[in-house]
Formats: structure tokens, C-alpha cells, sequence
């Protein structure tokens, strides 16, 4: 069915047709409207769901994972200071191994408060073994809650999925989009049919003391569970492909790379963005592409290294950052490239607290990275001057002030 | 009146467990597994009892358990909950097994209050039985929000400064369907709390008393002794609240019907090891004395005592 909603709205409403049977959750600004258009779903009789309103999101991401070892299809969402406060329990989800469902609508951690879009929040938990995909598109947020359960349940991945949206640039603003139907996401996704639960007629310990002699397998089998993700992500967008007939690329999205001399690499919303700017240095006259890291984790290593190398340059554009260090997408790329495609690569750092990013933004650093003029890594957008600071002589005041 | 012999035979807690010689978690398992039979769902919250079920791949607990974060007992229920009843719809289960939270005083009085508070806020359909030994005994004897004034622990070296708080009473603040005190010593009535709760739906509160013997200093075999004595002397109260109404029981019962002397709180302190210090500290007379008032406190209270100031 074809609908005009938001990309939040989109999420519920795919949710349902994903047949979600529990649904706890805690309300923060930008993921609201996710949670209480479920609440209205249930309450109007057109979800068969029980919404659990807990009192924080560290108790949502607990029940998520406790309902999800009972047996059944769990989901939740959240955003920002909510995922942070989740920490423990995201850890918790990935090694008990339920194949639950998030949506993070990524926003930036304060203080200060910003309630504006950046990848912060989700790149914070890159370790915690979730699975994390970030989308670019309405449409594709909603064709992606239904292939993550694929994705999720498969009994070669059970690792959770974190579905990463940006705020309000896909949240809140509003576009056409296709929800397919219950019945036909059914005949895609059947019910969910878990490996292990807790259930009495088969009584089962879950999440008791492990030693060190048996403590590195249970980690490395995250880790395969991870690695055969790969070919599940692949698998889950064929099939959808065939049911729904639509694709969005599976762990990166290419874009005009066939002869592309420079890349820009980029996820999320930005991506769509740096779009126009390929189009418009092509238009230049310049060999330039883009590719779109849709999976971090499992991270696109080998599409990475094959589509990559043999490029004159990469641009990483990171909506994050990893103090002391660089931007975490730069970080991982040059990683995965490390040994395999020597390609010279910078990376800008934009679009933080939710600052508007423009193509040709976008434009002007690619254009001055792949001349070979930009740093390293370049603040993009940020313009800081001394009084941003705290300067020398600001401390020395503190100091006056302090000592008698 | 329910007698020995009409507790089930069948043993859901398994040999080989890793507990200390007397303690108290693993014998109250073992006798709510009792009451609430086959049919139940485990959530043991992070805790001695995470450890002395045994370690993978063996268990000694012979029911569907999940080990949970310290600080989701309450949380981690109304997943469970959620689940179970989403499973009935579905036509997968029968009816809804038992939800059984396991959680010491650490899990429920300090990090697990907010969690076990919106549980039951929302009126999750559990049990919660949180075994209080007052103290985190886990890591080695730290104090709690339920370690009583005066007793010594490794964070309150010099004896613990400040009351005990009183969760049951905050349980009860919650409206929900029922509180229960319990102790090993009156086991019997301790069962049959355990059933009555069982029947009733909603979020059900009970708390024993667990007597340790490493983190209390004293004889393993003294567990019960302790424990009885705890609810001589009124430092620990046998009651059950329902409907709005609070009914004492057991000992408790008698001692407040006069039948039977309720014996000083000296008595109490004294066998144990973790008051020594305070006993004879200059401050031991004044801290033996604010205990005594404290139980006197709380029976009052119990009995609907409306302080003046209201
Ligand atoms: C978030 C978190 N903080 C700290 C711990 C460490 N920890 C595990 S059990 C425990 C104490 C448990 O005390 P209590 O709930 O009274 O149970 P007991 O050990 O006394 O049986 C602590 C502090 C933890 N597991 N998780
Ligand atoms: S320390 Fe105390 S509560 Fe913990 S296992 Fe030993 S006796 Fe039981
Ligand atoms: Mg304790």
C-alpha cells in the first residue's frame, strides 16, 4: 500500500507488517512518533502486539531481549541518550544471541543537549555485536525492518540489528512509500521460529557463569555469527528483490563507480546527499563515484577492497568522530583497505549536531581532496576560533578565581 | 494449613550446586521450585545466585532460567511476561507459565528499584522474591541500602552509620496485589505465601530474610538458628499485605498477640560476627537502642500507626 508518512511513521507501520508480536520502549526526541504510532496501532486493534512502557531505555532494551529469548518477535527503537543508557543491555542482547530489532534515529550525545541529527549514538556501539545498517531513504527504511528479521533469525547470523535512520532528515519529513501487506511480507518473513527459548517443556539455562576455558568460543561464534551475516544480507535482498521488487544495495551502495577515478565514501543521509555532488563534478568533467557503506557492521571488507581499489583517491565522510583519533568510518575504511588497496584517502568531518550539509559542500571538499589539497582529516563545517576554547588564559583566570 | 507432607516430592533444584554450606538462597529455591512447580520461568538477576546455580554447560536448576542484568529484574519480568502472553494468543502455549524473578537485596533495594518499581507500576503479571542477606555478598561483603544500622561490612568498615530502608513498604506504596514477608525458619509459612501468590495475578512482592553465613560471621549450621532469632527479636517481621490490609504472621504473629516474648534485639546481634565491632564500640549501647526503636518503628507502622506530624 502506498503511503505519504514520515520516515518514523514508516517504521512503525513497517514494523507491523513484520508481524512484531512485543514492543517495549521509552519515548526520546527523535524516535517519539516510532513508538507512539505503535501505541496507537495496538490501542485501534491494527496491531496484534503488547506494548510495554517501561521506565527507561536501559528496562526497554531488557525486555527486548527477554521477550526475544521467550520466543518470540521482539522490536524496539530509540535514539541518542537512549541507546547510550542501553549500553549494558546491547551487550546483553548480542551475547544471550536474540535476533531482536532496533531502529536508533541517530542523533547527537550531549551535553549540550542537541536533539539534531549525527551518527555519534550508533557508532559508540560499534563493539557491542550488533548488527548495524544505516539507510538513506524512506523507502528503504521500511524495506529494511522487514529484511532485518530475515537478517536477525536466520540461525547462521542470531545477532541483533541496529537499524540506523537520521533525524529528522529521514524521521520527519515526509514522503510516498510502498508498505506492502501482512499477508505478503509473511509469505517473505514466516513467524519467527527461535533456536533456543525459555520454555518448561524444555528446560534450559541462559546467560550462567562461563570460564576463561570456554570464553573465547562463545565470542568468536559473535563473530561467526557476524561473518555469516554477510551472505544472509545478500540473500535477504535477493529474495526481497523477487517478492517486492525492489533493492537498495546490500552491504555498500555504489553509485556511478564504473569508471570512477575518485570515490566519495559516505553512509546515511549524506550519502544521498553527496549523490547530487557526483553528478555535479561528473558533470565537471571529473571521474568521481560514490559509494555508500550501508552495513558498519558487519563491515563491507571485501566490497570495500575490490571496489576500491585501483581509485586515484577516497573521501570519508564521517558524521562522528572518534576523539584522539579520526573519524570512525575513515578509521575503518583505511583498515580494510590496509594491505589490499593503496589508495590515498582523507576524511571530512561534517554535518555534526545536526548542521545542514549541502551537495555543494560536499562538492568543494571533494573537489579540494581529490586535487590533493585537503588535510588529512578537515573539520568541514566546524569554525572554530579561539573564544570556542578554553584557552590558556581563560584557565589562568579560573585559577585566580579559585586560589586565595 | 498446608503440613510437610503435602510439599511435592519432585526436586526442580538439582544437586551439585556451587552455594556455601547454609546458604540461605539456594534452600529458599528450592522450596519456592516447590510451590510453583514445573511450569515457571527463571529470571535470576545478577547476584550469588548467578554463580551458585553452577557454571556452563551444567546447571543445577532445573527450569527454563535466564541469568539477567544487575539492574533488570523488574524489566526483564515484563519481557518475559509480554512474551508469554503474545505466546497464548499465538495458541503456542497452554497458559502462562509462572514468572519467577530471583534477586538479592543489592539487585532490588539499590540498582533494580527503578526497574522492579515500573514492573510493578505497570502491574507485570510476576513474582519478585528478592533474598535479602543485606549486603553484597557476591563481591565479597559490600554494604546496601538493606544492611541494618551498625553492621560491619568491607565498605562500612567502623559498622554501618545509617538505617536500613524499608522496600517492602515501598512495594506495598505500589498498590500491587501482594507483599509477603518470609524467613527459612517458618517454612511452612514461607510455602504457603509462595502458593498464594502464585494464584494471584499481578505483580507479587516477597522478601526473605537470608541469613549468609560467610558475610554475617557466623557457623553455617547456625542458618536457621539466625534466621529465627531475626524474627524473635522483631529485626526481621513475618506479616503479608493485602486488599489494603497487613496481616502479621507466624512468630511475628504470636509475639504481637502476646503469646510469646519477643526476645531483645541484643540476642540477635550477638550471634553473629558482623555487629562485634559496633557491640563494643562506646557507640554499641546507642546503636543496639536505635535498632530496638527502628523494629518498634516498623511494627507500629505496620499496624497503621499514622505518625504525628501527618
Ligand atoms: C551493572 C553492574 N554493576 C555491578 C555488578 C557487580 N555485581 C554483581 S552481583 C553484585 C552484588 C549483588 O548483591 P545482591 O543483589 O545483594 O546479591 P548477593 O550477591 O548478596 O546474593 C554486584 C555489585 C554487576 N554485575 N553489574
Ligand atoms: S555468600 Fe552467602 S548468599 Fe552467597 S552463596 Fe554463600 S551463603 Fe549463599
Ligand atoms: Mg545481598
Amino acid at each position: 500500500m502506498r503511503v505519504l508518512e514520515s520516515g518514523n511513521h514508516l517504521i512503525a507501520l513497517a514494523a507491523n507488517v513484520a508481524g512484531v508480536e512485543v514492543v517495549p520502549a521509552y519515548p526520546i526526541t527523535p524516535q517519539t512518533q516510532v513508538i507512539e504510532m505503535i501505541a496507537d496501532l495496538i490501542a485501534e486493534g491494527k496491531m496484534d502486539a503488547e506494548y510495554i512502557p517501561v521506565e527507561s531505555e536501559h528496562s526497554a532494551c531488557a525486555a527486548l531481549v527477554s521477550a526475544s529469548l521467550t520466543g518470540v518477535r521482539a522490536f524496539s527503537a530509540t535514539s541518542a541518550h537512549g541507546l547510550a543508557y542501553m549500553h549494558e543491555m546491547l551487550h546483553y542482547a548480542a551475547g544471550i544471541r536474540v535476533p531482536v530489532v532496533m531502529v536508533n534515529v541517530n542523533r547527537a550525545l550531549g551535553p549540550g543537549w542537541n536533539i539534531w541529527c549525527d551518527h555519534q549514538d550508533s557508532i559508540s556501539q560499534r563493539d557491542t555485536g550488533w548488527l548495524q545498517v544505516y539507510v538513506a531513504s524512506h523507502q528503504e527504511a521500511v524495506d529494511t525492518v522487514i529484511q532485518a528479521y530475515r537478517i536477525t533469525e536466520d540461525h547462521r547470523v542470531l545477532m541483533p540489528l541496529m537499524l540506523n535512520m537520521d533525524a529528522f532528515v529521514l524521521s520527519h519529513t515526509y514522503m510516498d512509500a510502498d508498505v506492502p501487506g501482512r499477508e505478503e511480507v509473511e509469505a517473505y518473513l514466516p513467524p519467527y521460529r527461535p533456536l533456543w527459548k525459555l520454555d518448561p517443556r524444555l528446560p534450559m539455562t541462559h546467560g550462567s557463569v562461563v570460564y576463561p576455558v570456554d570464553f573465547s568460543e562463545t565470542r568468536q561464534s559473535m563473530q561467526i555469527g557476524q561473518d555469516n551475516a554477510r551472505q544472509v544480507v545478500y540473500e535477504a535482498a535477493d529474495e526481497f528483490m523477487r517478492a517486492f521488487g525492489r533493492r537498495h544495495g546490500d552491504m555498500v551502495d555504489g553509485y556511478k563507480l564504473e569508471d570512477a577515478e575518485h570515490l566519495i565514501v559516505a553512509m546515511g543521509s549524506l550519502a544521498a546527499e553527496s549523490r547530487v555532488a557526483v553528478d555535479e563534478m561528473r558533470a565537471a568533467g571529473r571521474a568521481v563515484g560514490l559509494l555508500r557503506v550501508r552495513f558498519f557492521r558487519p563491515f563491507p571488507i571485501d566490497e570495500l577492497r575490490s571496489l576500491c581499489s585501483g581509485r586515484s583517491g577516497l573521501m570519508v565522510i564521517d558524521r562522528d568522530f572518534s576523539y584522539g583519533m579520526e573519524g570512525a568510518l575513515f578509521s575503518e575504511v583505511k583498515a580494510a583497505l590496509y594491505g589490499h588497496a593503496d589508495v590515498p584517502s582523507t576524511n571530512l568531518i561534517v554535518g555534526l549536531g545536526g548542521r545542514d550539509v549541502t551537495y555543494e559542500q560536499i562538492r568543494e571538499a571533494a573537489d579540494r581532496a581529490f586535487r590533493g589539497e585537503a588535510d588529512e582529516v578537515t573539520w568541514g563545517d566546524s569554525h572554530i576560533t579561539k573564544a570556542h576554547e578554553i584557552t590558556r588564559e581563560m584557565l589562568a583566570e579560573f585559577d585566580k578565581l579559585l586560589s586565595p | 494449613m498446608v503440613s510437610f507432607k503435602d510439599l511435592p516430592e519432585e526436586e526442580l533444584f538439582l544437586a551439585g550446586s556451587t552455594a556455601c554450606q547454609g546458604c540461605p538462597s539456594s534452600l529458599a529455591l528450592r522450596m519456592a521450585f516447590k510451590a510453583l512447580g514445573k511450569d515457571t520461568i527463571l529470571l535470576v538477576v545478577a547476584s550469588c545466585t548467578s554463580v551458585l546455580q553452577g557454571s556452563y554447560p551444567l546447571s543445577a536448576i532445573n527450569l527454563p532460567l535466564m541469568n539477567v542484568a544487575f539492574a533488570t529484574g523488574g524489566a526483564s519480568a515484563s519481557g518475559v511476561s509480554a512474551a508469554v502472553k503474545a505466546l497464548v494468543k499465538r495458541g503456542e502455549l497452554a497458559e502462562e507459565p509462572n514468572v519467577l524473578v530471583w534477586a538479592g537485596d543489592g539487585g532490588t533495594y539499590d540498582i533494580g528499584i527503578q526497574s522492579l518499581s515500573g514492573a510493578a507500576e505497570r502491574e507485570t503479571d510476576f513474582i519478585y522474591v528478592c533474598y535479602n542477606n543485606e549486603m553484597y555478598s557476591n563481591t565479597g561483603t559490600q554494604r546496601s541500602g538493606a544492611t541494618p544500622l551498625g553492621a560491619w561490612t568491607t565498605t562500612t568498615p567502623g559498622g554501618k552509620a545509617q538505617h536500613r530502608k524499608d522496600i517492602a513498604q515501598i512495594m506495598i506504596a505500589h498498590r500491587i496485589p501482594y507483599v509477603a514477608t518470609v524467613s527459612l525458619a517458618y517454612p511452612l509459612d514461607f510455602y504457603q505465601k509462595m502458593l498464594k501468590a502464585k494464584e494471584i495475578r499481578g505483580t507479587k512482592y516477597i522478601e526473605m530474610l537470608a541469613p549468609c553465613p560467610p558475610g554475617w560471621k557466623f557457623p553455617s549450621a547456625q542458618m536457621i538458628a539466625v534466621s529465627r532469632m531475626a524474627v524473635q527479636s522483631g529485626m526481621w517481621l513475618l506479616y503479608e499485605h493485602e486488599d489494603g490490609e497487613t496481616r502479621f504472621t507466624a512468630a511475628t504473629k504470636r509475639i504481637l498477640e502476646g503469646k510469646v516474648k519477643k526476645r531483645p534485639v541484643k540476642d540477635y546481634l550477638e550471634i553473629q560476627g558482623r555487629f562485634r565491632q559496633i557491640l563494643s564500640s562506646p557507640e554499641g549501647q546507642q546503636a543496639e537502642d536505635m535498632l530496638e526503636k527502628e523494629v518498634s518503628e516498623s511494627i507500629r507502622r505496620l499496624q497503621g500507626w499514622v505518625p504525628e506530624y501527618i
